[in-house]
């Protein structure tokens, strides 16, 4: 069987409360990384906090539906950034997220690693029929990173995010198992 | 769509606790009913803390235990319970567990009707893709049900149980979603 | 033959032992990195877990140990250099019937095919039935994990149940077997 979590350029890991904290606690100090990757208002909170989260989630241990991963880079091994994947098991279909904190790794086919990474985790793992995500307009570099794994735009909603005084409209994709497994089966 | 909850001689309904702890305390003082039922030891337990137990498992819906009352639709009566148990959602396979409390429902085919009703839910609402169950093979009425519904069997686990100093055992039986479909 | 002088817990390679609640969580938190590990392990979807959480596993997991008195759980420990690499678990253990699931795990693909599975099995085996005096042990796989099912085989495990496609994996479903071995039968063996 296949190697779940190691792609051509990262892997999936999961890293300890306080490397997770230390890194939080950094990239969102970078708004511009923020707006990318979130809907709400940007925010900046104590290292403290951020760590109590994430060890209250170590005593509660993962719930079924919901799924995350730290990703680190092969070469370096270094922690980049985080994939989450919110699961409806009644529905066979999960939401994912996925964020790179570290500025120098932007545009160099990180992001499309750990994406695929993920379909093949989700569709081959969790055996679901239907991976979803949104995303903001004003992220091409995004859209454009989920159509090469595969993924189709299916609509819009229009102006449904305000930022610096201007709206934009929020995209929304999905990709269904059997579009995966004929694009695996093309390679 | 119609009721997917009502057969032709049982319909299924929400638990009412306090209803439930009464009826299961008095049907457990009939062993051969809890030996029918339950691989641990034969207990008595007050329907005060069934009760409790009950209210727990109702007030917070379970993603993975979906429980049900069994009554019957001559008189409304309640006779007994149903659920799956434990449900694997990524292998989408759920375990099943039922059992008729009061003795003159047994033997007139409403175990068999009331899970072809879940057999329904499991398969056509949850979308689960495999329906499994364990039956002890000192009950041959409850095999021969659910062979009627379509369950194949898989196996069983040698010796497993201790009864009157004999030992029996435990027979593994499942149901795949697409032998349903063509049933 | 075994008697009451026999060690229980000493093996020729491996010993057993207890968690060791500052070290063993990091060696598991690698393990379960692993997703190859996590598959011949687990029939839950592979998760890797950080340390932090493995800790409070322990902590729960001993827990249980002392309440519940259905469960023995035993570190697998290399004998020369006392490091861990796996774990032996009775579990589900009813008393009145005589019963327990038996799982063993070596968590580095460096520490199979050693022989080391075979050596916690055999003390495993011992435990449960010479000293938990139980009646039966039984044991699952899918069917994949080919070196679990022949591991079983070797000691006399008989495949009793074959539930049918019941889980789904890269990209197809497939069996999972029940075993079972009585008392008798293991120790017609010995």
């Amino acid at each position: 069987m296949k190697d779940l979590f190691h792609g051509e350029l990262v892997r999936f890991t999961f890293e300890e409360p306080e490397t997770k904290a230390k890194a939080e606690v950094r990239w969102q100090r970078d708004t511009e990384f923020h707006r990318l990757a979130d809907g709400d208002a940007a925010q900046l909170t104590s290292e403290k906090k951020i760590k109590e989260w994430f060890d209250k989630q170590a005593e509660d241990g993962f719930k079924p539906e919901r799924y995350s991963f730290s990703v680190r880079t092969l070469a370096e091994n270094q922690y980049i950034g985080s994939l989450g994947l919110w699961v409806d098991w009644i529905h066979s279909e999960a939401w994912v997220g996925i964020a790179i904190g570290e500025r120098e790794f932007w545009s160099k086919g990180y992001g499309t690693d750990m994406m695929k990474l993920c379909l093949q985790y989700v569709f081959t793992e969790l055996c679901i029929e239907r991976l979803s995500l949104g995303l903001h307009e004003y992220n091409p570099r995004a859209l454009r990173s989920y159509e090469k794994c595969g993924f189709r735009l299916e609509g819009r909603t229009r102006k449904d995010i305000m930022r610096e005084g201007k709206h934009y409209d929020s995209l929304w994709m999905g990709i269904l198992r059997d579009e995966w497994l004929q694009i695996q089966n093309g390679d | 769509m119609r009721d997917i909850f009502t057969g032709r001689l049982v319909r299924l309904s929400a638990i009412d606790p306090e209803e439930m702890s009464k009826a299961f305390a008095r049907w457990n003082r009939d062993s051969e009913f809890t030996r029918l039922l339950n691989m641990s030891v034969t207990r008595l337990n007050s329907s005060k803390a069934i009760q409790k137990w009950l209210e727990k498992e109702v007030e917070e819906p379970s993603p993975t235990d979906f429980f049900f009352t069994i009554r019957s639709l001559d008189e409304d009566k309640l006779i007994g319970g149903l659920g799956l148990d434990g449900i694997d959602w990524a292998a989408r396979e759920a375990f099943i567990g039922i059992f008729i409390g009061e003795r003159e429902y047994w033997g007139k085919g409403c175990g068999t009707d009331a899970m072809r009703i879940i057999l329904r839910y499991a398969f056509t609402e949850l979308n689960v893709w495999r329906v499994s169950l364990g039956v002890f093979d000192y009950n041959p009425r409850a095999i021969r049900s659910y062979e009627k519904v379509g369950f194949r069997h898989e196996g069983r686990m040698r010796q497993y149980l201790n009864h009157e100093g004999k030992r029996w055992d435990i027979l593994f039986m499942g149901i795949q979603r697409d032998e349903w479909l063509q049933l | 033959m075994f008697d009451i002088q026999t060690q229980l817990f000493e093996g020729q390679d491996i010993r057993f032992g207890p968690i060791d609640h500052e070290k063993d969580p990091g060696v598991e938190s690698k393990w379960t990195h692993d997703s190859e590990f996590m598959r011949l392990m687990e029939t839950s979807p592979a998760r890797p877990m950080p340390a932090a959480m493995i800790k409070k596993q322990y902590e729960k997991l001993e827990k249980q140990v002392e309440e519940d008195k259905n469960l023995y759980h035993f570190m697998i420990r290399a004998k020369v250099d006392d490091r861990l690499i796996g774990k032996a678990v009775i579990q589900w253990i009813e008393w009145t019937n005589g019963n327990g699931f038996i799982r063993i795990g070596i968590g580095a693909s460096e520490d199979r095919r050693k022989g080391y599975g075979t050596q916690a099995l055999r003390m495993l085996l011992r435990f449960a039935f010479a000293e938990l005096n139980l009646f039966r042990v039984s044991a699952a796989a899918p069917e994949y994990n080919e070196g679990a099912i022949a591991l079983l085989q070797k000691f006399g495990f008989v495949q009793e149940v074959c539930r049918r496609k019941a889980l789904e994996r890269d990209g197809r479903r497939w069996d999972l077997y029940i075993f079972g071995l009585l008392n008798d039968e293991w120790r017609n063996q010995a």
